[in-house]
C-alpha cells in the first residue's frame, strides 16, 4: 500500500519531498502529493518511510488502504 | 529599601497576584490569515568601548547582536525556508501560532529569486537595512539549496548586505564550509538545553540522516550537533549568538547551566526569550497550560547569567518575514505582489551616503550619554530603579503614549542607564480615543516601572498611570534617551532625600503573550 498525503493537512512546508528515494512526490498548489505509482513505502531504502518520518504533523502521510501494496 | 531589592524574591507570590487579570491574547486566526512566519532570532549591550575592534566592526551596525545598533539600523527576514527537520514543543506547523506561521497557506513563501528581489527593494526604501537574516519558517539548514541560493544572489546583487541565519543546529556541522564560502557573518543557534533529560521534555523528535528519534535520544543527537556546530563557527572566526527559550519548570534553571556550555564554546551572546504559549497557539506546551515566564522571572534568569557573558535583552522574536527596525514590522508594505511589479534601482552610494548620517547621530547620542554621565559623578546610592520609555527609533524619546506598540525598559543606577528590555502593548489609542482595557493592559506590562518617559501624553491617561505609581514624564521629549533618564534619575535621588518621594515596593509585569504582529491596520486587538 503506498502512502498518500492528506491534503487538508499538509501545510505545504516541503520537508518530504527531498527526502523521498523514489522523487515520488511533487507539489501542487502549495501543497504535496505522493504518485502512488512511484511509491514503494521506502522499502529497499530506508526502515521507515520517510515523508511520515520527516511530516511535521502527524497523520498527514499515511497508506492509502485502498491500494494494494507495494510488491517488490 | 530600594524599590527593586532582591528581583528573585517573591516572584511566584506576585505572579500569583497577576493571575486574573491576563492579558487577553489576540484571537487565533487560523489559516487564513494573512502575514507570514516568525522566528525568534536577534544583541549585545556592549558598545564600542567594551569590545576587542575586530568585534565591534562586525556588530555595530547589526540590531541583533548590539544594542546600540537597534536603535538605528534594521533588518529584514526572507521566508524561504519552510521545512524543518525537528519538532519543538512550543511550535506548531498546522497553524498559525504566535511565533511560527504555517507555511504555505498563511505565509508568503517566497523563492529565493523573489527573495534576493524583496531585499533589493527593501533596501532601495529603507537604507537604514543592514542586515538580511533567513530564518525559516522552518529551519533555514533543512532548506539548504533555497537558503544559500538566496544569499548567493543577494551578495551579488548588494555586497554591503550582511548576511546571517538562524537555525535549531541539527544540520550545522554538515553546512560550516557553506557557511564560510557564502562569508555568512553572523549565526543564531536556539539551544534549549544540553542534558538529554530536559531536552526530551522540549523535543518530541528529531529528524535525521533517514532516521526520526524520538525521546531522550533525540534530544541527546540534537545537543551533540548544536555545540559541535557552535565550536566549528567559532573556530572558523564567524559570530555565534544563542538563542534560549526560557520554559519555566523545564528550563529555566538548567540555562545557567547552557549559558556556561555556549560560552566556553565561544558564544558571543545570549539571548534568553521567554516561551510564547497560549492555547489558541495548538502548540504542546500551550495546550498543556505550560506558562511563560513573568517579565521578573525573565530579569532575574538573565541578570544572573550576565556575569558570564553577554546578554541580549533587545530580541522582539520577531517573525521570520520581518522588516524594518526591531519593534516594528513593515513587512505589509513589501507583498510579493507590490515587489513583482516593483522597478528596483539598488543605489549603493545614496545607502552610505545615509549610513555616515546615520553615524553622525549615533556620536552625538553618546557623547551626550557620557556628558549626562558625569553629573551623576559623586552621587553614591545603591538605588536601582526601571522606567518606561516610548521610542520609536533613533535612541530617543519620540512616541506619544497612545502611539506605543512597545516600551523600551531601562535600569537607572548611579551607574548610568541600561537597557534591559521591552515590553509590547495593546495600542492604548485607537483613532483618538483612549482605551480603558488597554491603557490597564499599559499598567500592566509595565508595573515595575517607576516612570514612563513619553514625547506626549494625554491628561487622562496621566492621571491613570499616576494612580498606578507610574510617574509620566513628557519634559525630555524628543530628547535622548539615555539623557532623559540619567536627568531623571539624578532628580529622583534628589526628591528622595528631600523626603519628596517615598520607595513603595514594586508589581511584577507581564509579558504579553504573542509574538510581535502588524496586520496594516492598527489591529492586534482581541475582538
Amino acid at each position: 500500500m503506498p502512502y498518500k498525503i492528506v491534503a487538508s493537512q499538509c501545510t505545504g512546508c516541503s520537508a518530504c519531498e527531498p527526502e523521498c528515494p523514489n522523487k515520488a512526490i511533487s507539489e501542487k498548489d502549495g501543497i504535496f502529493l505522493i504518485d502512488p505509482k512511484k511509491c514503494t513505502e521506502c522499502i529497499g531504502f530506508f526502515d521507515e518511510p520517510q515523508c511520515v518520518a520527516v511530516c511535521p504533523v502527524d497523520h498527514t502521510c499515511i497508506v492509502d488502504k485502498s491500494l494494494p501494496r507495494y510488491q517488490r | 529599601m530600594e524599590a527593586l531589592k532582591e528581583p528573585g524574591q517573591g516572584i511566584s507570590a506576585r505572579f500569583s497576584n497577576l493571575k486574573g487579570l491576563t492579558i487577553p491574547v489576540a484571537p487565533h486566526k487560523g489559516c487564513g490569515s494573512s502575514g507570514g512566519s516568525g522566528k525568534s532570532s536577534c544583541g549585545s549591550s556592549a558598545g564600542s568601548g567594551d569590545l576587542p575592534s575586530e568585534i565591534w566592526e562586525k556588530v555595530k551596525n547589526h540590531p541583533c547582536y548590539s544594542e546600540e545598533a537597534h536603535h538605528h539600523y534594521a533588518r529584514m527576514h526572507v521566508a524561504v525556508a519552510p521545512a524543518c527537520n525537528i519538532q519543538c514543543n512550543y511550535c506548531n506547523r498546522k497553524y498559525d501560532c504566535a511565533n511560527e506561521s504555517r507555511p504555505g497557506v498563511v505565509s508568503e513563501r517566497l523563492t529565493p529569486e523573489q527573495a534576493a528581489k524583496k531585499v533589493l527593494a527593501v533596501a532601495s526604501e529603507i537604507p537604514q537595512m543592514t542586515v538580511l537574516g533567513i530564518a525559516g519558517p522552518g529551519d533555514p539548514l533543512a532548506n539548504p539549496d533555497k537558503t544559500f541560493q538566496t544569499f548567493d544572489l543577494v551578495f551579488k546583487a548588494a555586497p554591503d548586505i550582511k548576511l546571517c541565519l538562524s537555525t535549531n543546529g541539527l544540520a550545522l556541522p554538515d553546512h560550516v564550509e557553506r557557511i564560510k564560502d557564502f562569508k555568512v557573518d553572523h549565526v543564531t543557534i536556539t539551544i534549549n538545553m544540553i542534558d538529554p533529560e530536559v531536552g526530551a521534555r522540549i523535543y518530541p523528535w528529531v529528524f535525521f540522516r533517514h532516521k526520526r528519534y524520538t525521546g531522550k535520544d533525540a534530544a541527546k543527537l540534537l545537543s551533540e550537533r548544536q555545540l559541535q556546530g557552535l565550536e566549528m563557527l567559532t573556530q572558523a572566526g564567524i559570530l555565534c549568538k544563542v538563542n534560549s527559550v526560557m520554559i519555566p519548570g523545564i528550563n529555566d534553571d538548567h540555562l545557567v547551566e547552557v549559558n556556561k556550555a555556549v560560552k566556553s564554546r565561544g558564544a558571543f551572546l545570549h539571548n534568553i526569550m521567554p516561551l510564547i504559549s497560549a492555547p489558541e497557539h495548538g502548540t504542546v506546551f500551550g495546550l498543556s497550560g505550560q506558562r511563560g515566564p513573568s517579565a521578573q522571572e525573565l530579569k532575574a534568569l538573565q541578570d544572573k547569567c550576565e556575569g558570564e557573558m553577554n546578554m541580549m535583552r533587545h530580541c522582539r522574536q520577531c517573525r521570520a518575514d520581518a522588516v524594518g527596525l526591531l519593534g516594528e514590522d513593515r513587512g505589509a508594505e513589501f507583498t510579493t505582489e507590490r515587489i513583482e511589479s516593483m522597478e528596483v534601482e539598488y543605489d549603493a552610494a545614496k545607502r552610505r551616503a545615509y549610513r555616515d548620517s546615520v553615524e553622525i547621530e549615533r556620536e552625538a547620542r553618546k557623547a551626550a550619554r557620557e556628558r549626562e554621565l558625569l553629573t551623576l559623578a559623586g552621587e553614591n546610592s545603591g538605588r536601582k530603579i526601571l522606567v518606561a520609555v516610548a521610542t520609536k527609533g533613533g535612541g530617543k524619546v519620540n512616541e506619544h503614549f497612545g502611539h506605543a506598540k512597545e516600551f523600551q525598559i531601562y535600569e537607572l543606577s548611579v551607574a548610568g542607564s541600561k537597557f534591559v528590555g521591552h515590553r509590547r502593548v495593546d495600542l492604548y489609542c485607537q483613532g483618538g480615543y483612549g482605551e480603558e482595557d488597554a491603557l490597564a493592559g499599559v499598567i500592566r506590562a509595565i508595573n515595575d516601572c517607576v516612570a514612563v518617559f513619553v514625547a506626549k501624553i494625554g491628561g487622562c491617561p496621566k492621571e491613570e498611570l499616576r494612580k498606578a505609581g507610574i510617574e509620566p514624564v513628557d519634559q525630555y521629549a524628543y530628547g535622548y534617551i539615555e539623557t532623559a533618564t540619567i536627568s531623571y534619575f539624578r532628580s529622583y535621588l534628589q526628591r528622595l532625600k528631600n523626603g519628596e518621594l517615598v520607595d513603595v515596593e514594586r508589581g511584577d509585569a507581564m509579558i504579553r503573550q504573542g509574538a510581535f504582529i502588524e496586520l496594516g491596520e492598527p489591529a492586534g486587538q482581541a475582538a
